[in-house]
């Protein structure tokens, strides 16, 4: 079976299926948008997390670190309940579209990001903050410095956000209902077609995933290796 | 030329009166008073644990003063005057960049002008070739040599510099002797501190030397040498104290 799912893969790409590259951009879409949108909020969050101090700051970071290991169809399930009809957010009308796939990875990667941003910043303005002071550095000049500097140590945090994105399926079926041709990415027709009983098309589904998957590790991976080299990690 | 002898007048003599600073219940410095007089080269020179660093970073604000006073020219340390100031630590702290960027860090505009500052600054301390090199894989004499030559870019009036040339090579320990001694003709007042009894020697026109958190004596650099007021300073120089 796994031989033939490999066919079905190779066949799914090399005939340029329409259905399938409608999931596959789909699931990039969203993957990818959630995971930018968290890092535009989630890098300077944890930034400014690492470097001021100030009255509950620990409690900020425990409760980002908690929510890495939120359950994804816990997630769903409020962001259900907040942009169902009868919810607050009912008047955008975003139920069962890509939008509210994107909103809820969002809530699943931003404490990803915040947590790791936050870890890995610390360690940067740990061994920068004496000289940043003695030149009378100002915070935001400081703040863009540590973020900057830090930036090929942050790939490891979108690596981590993005395959946190790519592999969600709890919260995106709850939120986007796994509708054909407008809400179905890769993971949650994964789920269809083997609760179908079609294991050989849900494999290749899985095995071009993980080649996706595999292909953006390896290209942030040898960006990072380069720069240990230069030893700006 | 004008403009540094101005800037320097700005902020000495630096007196220091009553300094004290605890860790817990130890006193790290124990009422320190002395006065830092302008264009003067002053070397700290004390056992390991004596509180010479945490004196310079004192006099720099990177240590907040808890009791005493010091003051610039009879003004307490402010913004602009902690503007006037550049440490250079024992371990070079540099950026995760390159020996060029790290240099245009410290400028607050880029432009032509400031690049040709920029590679004035790194030909001083023979790394103008090395411009495009990612600073953290210079040798520790480059680093600090680089190290320096970020602090002269911000043209400080008072310079300090904590153990500057522990553990460099003949070449940079020269070079770094040679732009103390320029800068200072220049009209920069340098604190330094030192185990190095040859260096202080050469470089000091003053010690202050430190122990156990006390300032036990301030004198002229050839006194000092010649005939030391205490007898931890004679342990000291005789090499009986633990360093």
């Amino acid at each position: 079976m796994i031989l033939e799912s490999f066919t079905h893969a190779f066949d799914l790409v090399l005939t340029l299926d329409k259905d399938f590259f409608e999931i596959l951009l789909l699931s990039m879409k969203v993957s990818f948008l959630s995971l930018l949108l968290s890092c535009l909020m989630g890098l300077p969050l944890g930034t400014y997390l690492a470097i001021k101090n100030f009255w509950g700051r620990d409690t900020v970071l425990i409760m980002f670190n908690a929510m890495m290991g939120l359950p994804p169809v816990v997630v769903g399930l409020i962001v259900y309940l907040l942009i169902s009809r009868s919810g607050p957010f009912g008047w955008l009308g975003v139920l069962y579209t890509p939008t509210a796939m994107i909103i809820a990875q969002m809530i699943l990667i931003t404490p990803i990001v915040v947590s790791l941003t936050a870890q890995i910043i610390e360690e940067i303005n740990e061994e920068y903050k004496d000289l940043f002071k003695s030149l009378v550095i100002s915070s935001h000049k400081a703040l863009i410095a540590c973020l900057y500097d830090a930036r090929y140590s942050i790939l490891t945090v979108i690596l981590a956000g993005f395959g946190r994105a790519v592999s969600e399926v709890g919260a995106v079926i709850i939120v986007g209902g796994n509708i054909d041709h407008l809400t179905r990415v890769m993971t949650t027709t994964i789920a269809l077609e083997t609760s179908k009983g079609n294991l050989s098309l849900a494999l290749a589904l899985g095995i071009i995933l993980l080649l996706i998957a595999l292909t953006i590790n390896l290209i942030l991976i040898s960006l990072k290796t380069r720069a240990k080299r230069r030893m700006y990690v | 030329m004008f403009d540094e002898q101005k800037k320097s007048k700005s902020l000495t003599p630096i007196v220091i009166s009553n300094l004290s600073l605890l860790l817990g219940k130890t006193k790290i410095l124990d009422k320190i008073k002395c006065k830092i007089h302008n264009k003067s080269i002053i070397a700290v020179l004390g056992p390991n644990g004596a509180g010479k660093s945490l004196f310079l970073k004192t006099i720099n604000g990177l240590t907040p003063v808890e009791s005493g006073k010091i003051k610039f020219n009879s003004k307490e340390i402010n913004y602009q005057i902690r503007k006037e100031i550049a440490l250079v630590f024992q371990k070079p702290t540099l950026l995760r960049r390159t020996v060029l960027e790290n240099m245009q860090f410290v400028l607050e505009k880029k432009n032509k002008l400031s690049n040709l500052e920029i590679m004035n600054h790194l030909q001083k301390v023979g790394l103008d070739t090395y411009k495009h090199k990612p600073a953290r894989l210079l040798s520790g004499g480059e680093q600090q040599r680089l190290s320096l030559a970020r602090a002269l870019l911000i043209n400080p009036s008072l310079l300090l510099l904590d153990e500057p040339t522990a553990n460099l090579d003949p070449y940079s320990l020269n070079l770094i002797e040679e732009i103390i001694l320029d800068e200072n003709k220049k009209g920069k007042t340098i604190i330094l501190t030192t185990h190095d009894m040859g260096q202080a020697k050469r470089l000091a026109k003053e010690i202050l030397f430190f122990d156990k958190g006390k300032l036990l004596e301030q004198t002229k650099a050839i006194n000092f040498f010649a005939k030391p007021k205490t007898k931890e300073a004679q342990n000291y120089i005789n090499g009986k104290i633990l360093l």
